[in-house]
């Protein structure tokens, strides 16, 4: 997408996640809570046993795997358990910068079938924040047990994105994951997931830096959706502005953070 | 009454959050939105963090994060 690796911060970005080799495949990101069996997940669609540890304490991507399909190659990385993306901790640090940054060409989230309310919030932020992503709802044979009953069509149609079930222990519906991945990939999928809504007065804020954004960081639209980003600013996250500079340091010279280009997160509230 | 108060083993309905941004965000991320009923399932021996059953799952919430959240305890 324009920038070389060479010239942007994703060099950082890459060696940070340890993407150096297999970068020329897709890039498939796995997100979920804590508990949905996420790693069962990524251990069915790689083949790979051995991933079992879990992420307090590591700042690197730990789990990276490769599958086929149809004779297409793709990465999997397999990120921390979160229940958000807001960066309040490491873990949902990573979540958000790798999505964010790392611009995956498909994201599977992984969520407990029997617990959808809890899971659905990290669903609709990821849905936020990027375009290709597919609900994987897993944990479906507990959801039975229990008497739960998911109108997988209906949550389709409300959340515009492809909704999998799973059973990832079992292996069940992971020849149907890799599939709906391969024809995203493809393009056979196109992906417009629903928005959320704000009220007037913050579409209009978030409108307006958008245009912000737009004049003294426009050469960045390629890289970060500026929609989101408009909406983090708002918030007063700083630790966005804090990504940006790490990762794009060369299109920073004079320092976001100084307040020089004008979108300091404290100057708006 | 806040959340803080609640005995171990009570349960209670959220009222209000007087938390402000990020704060108030990673609260509502953790699922205590207005409405919702927690349970206060156990504290740690050192009294701080305790454990809540919020939404389906069992999380780890300090006092300071627990200050900030307005309850009304059912009986
Ligand atoms: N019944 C059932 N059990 C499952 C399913 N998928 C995974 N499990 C089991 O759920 C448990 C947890 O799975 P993990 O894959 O470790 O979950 P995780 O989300 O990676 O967990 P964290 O590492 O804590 O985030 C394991 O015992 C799995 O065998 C499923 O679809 N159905």
């Amino acid at each position: 997408m324009g920038l070389t690796s060479q010239s942007s911060g994703l060099n950082v970005l890459k060696k940070e996640f340890n993407l150096t080799s297999g970068y020329n495949n897709p890039v498939i990101a796995l997100a979920g809570n804590p508990n949905t069996g996420k790693s069962t997940v990524f251990n069915e669609l790689t083949g790979l046993k051995q991933h079992t540890g879990n992420w307090p304490g590591k700042t690197v991507i730990q789990a990276k795997g490769y599958f086929s399909h149809q004779g297409q190659q793709f990465m999997l990385v397999d990120l921390p358990g979160t229940y958000s993306l807001l960066a309040n901790s490491t873990e949902e640090l990573i979540a958000r910068d790798f999505i964010c940054f790392a611009d995956p060409t498909v994201t599977i989230v992984v969520v407990d079938s029997t617990n959808l309310e809890r899971n659905l919030n990290l669903v609709l932020q990821i849905m936020e924040l990027t375009d290709n992503v597919i609900l994987c709802l897993n944990l479906i044979d507990e959801a039975k047990r229990k008497g739960i009953e998911i109108n997988i069509e209906h949550l389709q149609s409300e959340l515009k994105i492809p909704v999998i079930p799973t059973i990832a222990r079992d292996g069940y519906g992971i020849t149907a994951l890799k599939e709906t991945v391969f024809r995203v990939n493809s393009g056979e999928i196109k992906i417009k997931p629903y928005k959320i809504k704000y009220s007037p007065e913050v579409e209009n804020k978030v409108i307006e830096l958008e245009e912000t954004l737009e004049k003294r960081i426009g050469h960045l639209k390629n890289f970060i959706n500026f929609h989101w980003l408009a909406l983090r600013l708002l918030e007063g996250d700083q630790t966005i502005l804090y990504s940006l500079e790490k990762y794009f340091v060369d299109y920073f010279p004079s320092k976001i953070l100084s307040g020089e280009s004008g979108v300091q997160a404290s100057g708006v509230r | 009454m806040l959340l803080t108060q609640l005995l171990t083993g009570k349960k209670a309905r959220v009222v209000r959050l007087t938390a402000r941004s990020q704060k108030r965000r990673r609260l509502l991320d953790l699922g205590l939105i207005p409405d919702t009923v927690v349970k206060s399932i156990r504290r740690s021996p050192a009294g701080d963090p305790t454990a809540y059953l919020i939404r389906g799952t069992t999380l780890g919430l300090r006092s300071e994060e627990t200050n900030l959240v307005e309850i009304k305890e059912l009986s």
